[in-house]
């Protein structure tokens, strides 16, 4: 019997379309997988009447010789950030908990319209804060990697897209939604041994996207391989009236354009990303990457990036200070949580549900932003960081003079354990060093597996290209993909 | 610069945020750690630099001043945790 948990998204579809088997025949499957694997916590809801609607649809079009989308009887998983028309949308917070859109994301109607069918809604951390899923107020996800030392520490899966990478690592479906912020579907990808692309900010609608930052978010997909991502991101992308920082723009054919010769592209190493201390195993496997790329055939070239240590302070005045603003329409009135104690008025009602709806790590973010924000810090804090905003967009646009593309780790370390560093929300923010930079300058990003750690654990390249050049980003992927040789899987433990 | 109780209590007020005692003593020290670290930006030149709100190029587009969509009361009422008929129900503001 087929294995539908190995195959990918293209294996999938191209099955389907051929007729090797039918879409409802994976729906099963994967709606097993997905309901055998609770230990994970990837899920918040299962929805496997979904999946299977969706399955029915891609086989009655194919019985009628009707023309099969692009990712057609392919079933995914949903980040529980993407609202969902009638099926609860969370992101996993206590404040949205049983909230029902009556309207779909666009997002996730592109992949339906596509064939798609949804597993799930995935676990996250709460309001996509946070680089660990210990947010969540519906508990954390456990990655299902263990270390090699014959321990069984519960690992983090990285975040805030964790219950996308959890699932995808599992192999409970072969691709998932994530939303990147500052690094939230690159590092959960490094941290499992998955691929996963944040395309250029504006590629992919946020209409619908349960909004966090709203001049970082952006949408991506995450899958175990580097064609999947194409594939799927081509069905997600696409100019969306409803969303005003939409780009007009054609979507490219990425999983067509697909090429591993990487003859005449430059490759910037920065070294300000080569950090006093680096992790051993970090900077072999960027060794191995630099490798790997000139044997596609790419020229390599030292660059500098000046400001890419003021990315992370600048980014944690930035995203609290438009999570503040955006998050001030949870007040207990039009949707979600209220708490009304005895007695209170609209004020108190307003501090108490969202004193109770709020998660630590989200209470705190809009604090800090609402500081930030406030008369008189408000140029000191806030504008002075858009303005080293504007001077690390300018160190890549420097740098495109010398290279196509750049080439660092995804992450400064391995999955470290659950609770490890949640004591200290500073060493929390650290994880998202190299991920951070990109993101402030709305570059496409990918993460593709680089090799395991000395405790057998995966770790991630990262490629960034220039703006609208995902094409660049992904065939470099797919260089480093088809040289890697990574094909470690988690063991089945659960 | 740096955050003592007050100023906390202060923001906590300003974004709508019930906090105890113990938690704003807490605050405090969280606080005052992640902006002594924020506060390095303070180093950066950044004389002439115009703050960043858009990173990739986009024009604010326009569109018709007509109505696109309406008649829908009962989606828009269908996740009021207090819905009273066809309004939201709040706790009373005027005595």
């Amino acid at each position: 019997m087929t294995d539908f948990s190995r195959m990918g998204v293209a294996a999938i579809r191209n099955g389907v379309a051929n007729g090797e088997f039918k879409a409802v025949e994976v729906a099963e499957a994967l709606n097993t997988r997905v309901a055998g694997a609770k230990a994970l916590n990837a899920f918040i809801v299962e929805t496997p009447e979904k999946a299977l609607e969706a399955a029915r649809a891609v086989d009655a079009d194919r019985a009628a010789g009707k023309p099969l989308g692009k990712m057609a009887g392919v079933p995914i998983g949903m980040k529980d950030l993407f609202c969902t028309e009638g099926v609860q949308t969370t992101a996993a917070s206590h404040i949205l908990e049983g909230f029902v859109p009556t309207y779909e994301s666009t997002v996730s109607a592109n992949l339906w319209r596509a064939g798609a069918g949804m597993l799930g809604k995935l676990n996250m951390d709460q309001f996509a804060m946070g680089s660990s899923n210990e947010t969540s107020y519906f508990g954390n996800v456990i990655s299902p990697w263990r270390r090699n030392d014959g321990g069984n520490v519960a690992l983090a899966p990285g975040g805030s897209s964790g219950g996308s990478s959890s699932a995808i690592a599992a192999r409970l479906c072969p691709a998932a939604t994530g939303t990147d912020t500052g690094g939230s579907i690159r590092q959960p990808a490094a941290f499992v041994g998955i691929s996963g692309i944040k395309p250029t900010y504006g590629r992919c609608s946020r209409w619908g996207v349960v909004a966090f930052a709203s001049s970082l978010d952006q949408a991506g997909p995450m899958a175990r391989y580097v064609r999947d991502c194409a594939i799927m991101l081509e069905s997600m992308a696409g100019f969306d009236p409803k969303d005003s920082t939409s780009l007009d723009l054609p979507v490219p054919e990425w999983e067509a354009g697909l090429n591993s010769d990487l003859k005449g592209k430059r490759i910037g190493i920065p070294k300000e990303y080569r950090l006093d201390g680096i992790d051993d195993d970090i900077a072999a496997m960027w060794d191995n990457g630099i490798a790997w790329l000139k044997d596609a055939g790419a020229e390599i070239v030292d660059i500098s990036l000046p400001h890419t240590k003021y990315a992370l302070p600048a980014y944690y005045i930035i995203a609290p200070a438009e999570a503040s603003s955006n998050l001030a329409r949870y007040d207990g009135v039009r949707f979600g949580l209220r708490d009304l104690p005895e007695g209170a008025g609209l004020q108190d009602m307003y501090a108490a549900t969202r004193a109770a709806g709020f998660g630590e790590e989200v209470r705190r973010r809009i604090m800090i932003g609402t500081y930030v924000l406030s008369a008189g810090f408000y140029d000191a804090y806030y504008t002075q960081a858009q303005k080293v905003r504007a001077l690390i967009a300018r160190d890549f646009e420097k740098a495109w003079g010398q290279c196509d593309l750049i080439l660092a780790p995804t992450a400064p370390s391995a999955a470290f354990g659950l609770g490890e560093k949640t004591s200290d929300p500073l060493s929390m923010y650290l994880n998202d060093v190299f991920a951070v930079p990109a993101s402030l300058a709305g570059l496409p990003a990918m993460s593709v597996p680089g090799g395991l750690s000395k405790d057998g654990l995966p770790l991630g390249l990262q490629i960034i290209g220039k703006a609208l050049d995902e094409q660049a980003v992904l065939n470099a992927g797919l260089a480093i993909e088809q040289r890697s040789g990574f094909t470690a899987e988690a063991g089945e433990w659960w | 610069m740096s955050v003592d109780k007050d100023t906390v209590n202060k923001i906590a007020r300003l974004s709508r945020i019930a906090i105890s005692d113990a938690e704003a003593d807490k605050m405090v020290g969280e606080l005052n750690g992640i902006l002594a670290w924020v506060e390095q930006l303070g180093e950066v030149d950044c004389a002439g630099v115009e703050p960043m709100t858009a990173v990739i190029p986009n024009k604010l587009r326009l569109r018709d001043d007509v109505v696109t969509d309406g008649d829908v009361r009962d989606k828009v009422l269908a996740n009021a945790p207090a819905r009273e008929g066809s309004f939201f129900g709040v706790p009373k503001v005027i005595e």
